[in-house]
């Protein structure tokens, strides 16, 4: 009896430079049954770390026909405590069994004495925290066998003793352990926002060379205490216009990258999140196409 | 204040709410704010909250929204996952829904709450081809009865002093759910023969022999359990079979 069926003939892994969106169970069907002209998919490492069933049968069918982006959530990269060593093999596991195209983490930390605390978690940004993250990340490098990219996170504090800029501390990790970075433009407006930094300006010294995938997504609202607009990293709602404004002119300086369309919670219909893939994908095809007509205008 | 500590500090304030805000982390305003840090405290409780929401469907239906929240508001403030692999979170559900007071007089909800856990475990169990009813064929009739099965991952047995199944299945699909005919006991196989889940209710009997067989009794001493009681293991044998609860045999 063998149970494990050989895997099928697969798509190859490389993401290409457009939109994908996150994969949900509820989709599936009609992703199956549509094939929908999609970039590729993205999920979450830790919904598939189940021994078998549905849900590996299904995301075989998937894989096999759409290159995927590994994305895990509970690695805890960015905590002081040791890595999970059992947790990084699950990683790996799933790593080799589905060939994803890319693998990204968060700079963020989730795991502590009290157990799993399923939020991704802040952290301050000093020499002692730098070290830690590298070591991490190089550790998570090695159990993979691949580069891994690291993803900016939106904050609701900062930390007293910080002393790094959170742009540099990241480019810093990936001088340092060779990783590229996913770039979370939701995160950047949300965090800008919640501390009164410039979202611009904090593009403009993104390490943007070493990025190698960018996320967008909807925040929902609220207050402090002091009365200053808090945005939450809700992935419930459509993409904002002022991160759209703000993919726009990344993808004008950079260019096109794998851009997921992260709506993780009241999750639309297939036809709504596919929706939103395609203006990401025809908000590139007019920046890219303009950006073409504007160095012809400059050679003439 | 090293790297620990900050952690430490922020740790024992997100789990336990009297605490005040950290002084170390700040808001706009360069100080500590309280409706900042809430929104981690808020984010723990809601994300692993919707992990047991959808972990146990009829449960949350038989008792309604709200109720349901305030059970596993309660469950989470005690029980934080022991990994990050949320589709184990929750196992413990079930046995903390029958020490929840307010539900105390629903005596079938931590039953159908264990149906639903066993259903879920299934779900993810590892992969594995069910025997056929042809693989007993090359048998020597006289070696049957010492024979030993091996059982599917995906196998749970269950018993309950309610009709817990009954009321599950009632619960399946959205229809308006209709009660169950007569109030008695009830077991039930949970299984996996392809793709899918199936929850069968097992006949007088059925219970034991299958828990004995799973015990690793040959297929003679769990049939001399049914013989005691005059049934006839012969159609409890093609059943278990049929449900794809078989692996292998020895």
């Amino acid at each position: 009896m063998s149970p494990q069926p050989h895997a099928p003939t697969r798509i190859a892994a490389p993401l290409p430079a457009r939109a994908g969106v996150g994969l949900k169970p509820e989709h599936i069907d009609a992703i199956l049954i549509e094939q929908p002209d999609v970039g590729f998919f993205e999920i979450h490492a830790e919904n598939y770390m189940g021994d078998g069933g549905p849900p590996h049968r299904r995301l075989e069918a998937v894989r096999a026909l759409y290159p995927l982006s590994l994305h895990g959530i509970g690695l805890s990269i960015g905590s002081p405590r040791p890595l999970d060593r059992e947790h990084l093999m699950r990683l790996a596991a799933l790593a080799s069994r589905y060939e994803p195209g890319l693998f990204s983490e968060h700079l963020a930390w989730s795991t502590h004495d009290r157990g799993f605390l399923n939020d991704l978690l802040p952290l301050p940004y000093t020499e002692e925290t730098l070290a830690v993250v590298c070591a991490h990340i190089d550790e998570t490098q090695e159990a993979l066998g691949q580069r891994m990219l690291l993803e900016n996170p939106s904050t609701y504090v900062r930390f007293a003793e910080s002393s790094i800029p959170e742009t540099e501390f990241l480019a810093e990790i990936a001088r340092r352990t060779g990783c590229g970075l996913l770039l979370d433009v939701n995160n950047v407006e949300v965090s800008a926002t919640n501390h009164g930094f410039d979202a611009i300006a904090y593009l403009d010294a993104f390490p943007v060379e070493v990025v190698g995938e960018i996320h967008v997504a909807g925040y929902a609202e609220a207050e402090d205490e002091a009365g200053h607009r808090l945005l939450i990293d809700a992935h419930d709602s459509p993409v904002r216009a002022g991160v759209w404004a703000l993919y726009e002119r990344l993808v004008t300086h950079i260019g096109a990258l794998p851009t997921l369309i992260e709506w993780d919670n009241e999750t639309p219909d297939w036809p709504t999140l596919h929706a939103e893939a395609r203006r990401a994908d025809r908000l590139v095809a007019e920046v890219l196409a303009s950006r073409k007509a504007e160095v012809f205008r400059h050679a003439v | 204040m090293p790297f620990e500590a900050t952690i430490n500090e922020f740790v024992e304030a997100l789990t336990e709410p009297s605490r005040p805000t950290p002084a170390q982390t700040l808001g706009r305003e360069g100080r500590p704010d309280a409706r900042r840090f809430a929104v981690y405290r808020n984010n723990v409780a809601v994300g692993l909250i919707a992990a047991l929401e959808m972990r146990y469907p009829v449960t949350r239906r038989l008792v309604g929204d709200a109720f349901f929240r305030a059970m596993a508001r309660a469950f989470v403030a005690a029980n934080k996952p022991g990994s990050p692999v949320l589709i184990l979170y929750g196992a413990e559900f079930p046995a903390f829904v029958g020490t929840f007071e307010p539900a105390r007089e629903i005596a079938y909800l931590p039953e159908v709450a264990r149906l639903e856990n066993a259903w879920v475990e299934s779900y993810h169990s590892a992969e594995a081809v069910p025997l056929e009813l042809s693989d007993l064929a090359a048998i020597d009739p006289e070696r049957l009865g010492e024979i030993v099965f091996g059982f599917h991952p995906a196998v749970r047995l269950l018993r309950f002093a309610h009709p817990a199944a009954s009321i599950w299945a009632a619960h399946q699909g959205p229809g308006e759910p209709v009660p169950p005919e007569g109030w008695r006991s009830e077991d039930a196989l949970v299984a996996r023969p392809h793709a899918d889940v199936v929850v069968t209710i097992l006949p007088p009997g059925g219970y034991d022999f299958a828990a004995a067989l799973m015990a690793g009794d040959p297929i003679a001493e769990a049939a001399s359990l049914l013989a005691g009681e005059g049934v006839d293991p012969g159609p409890h044998l093609v059943g278990l079979i049929e449900a794809g609860a078989v692996f292998g045999f020895r």
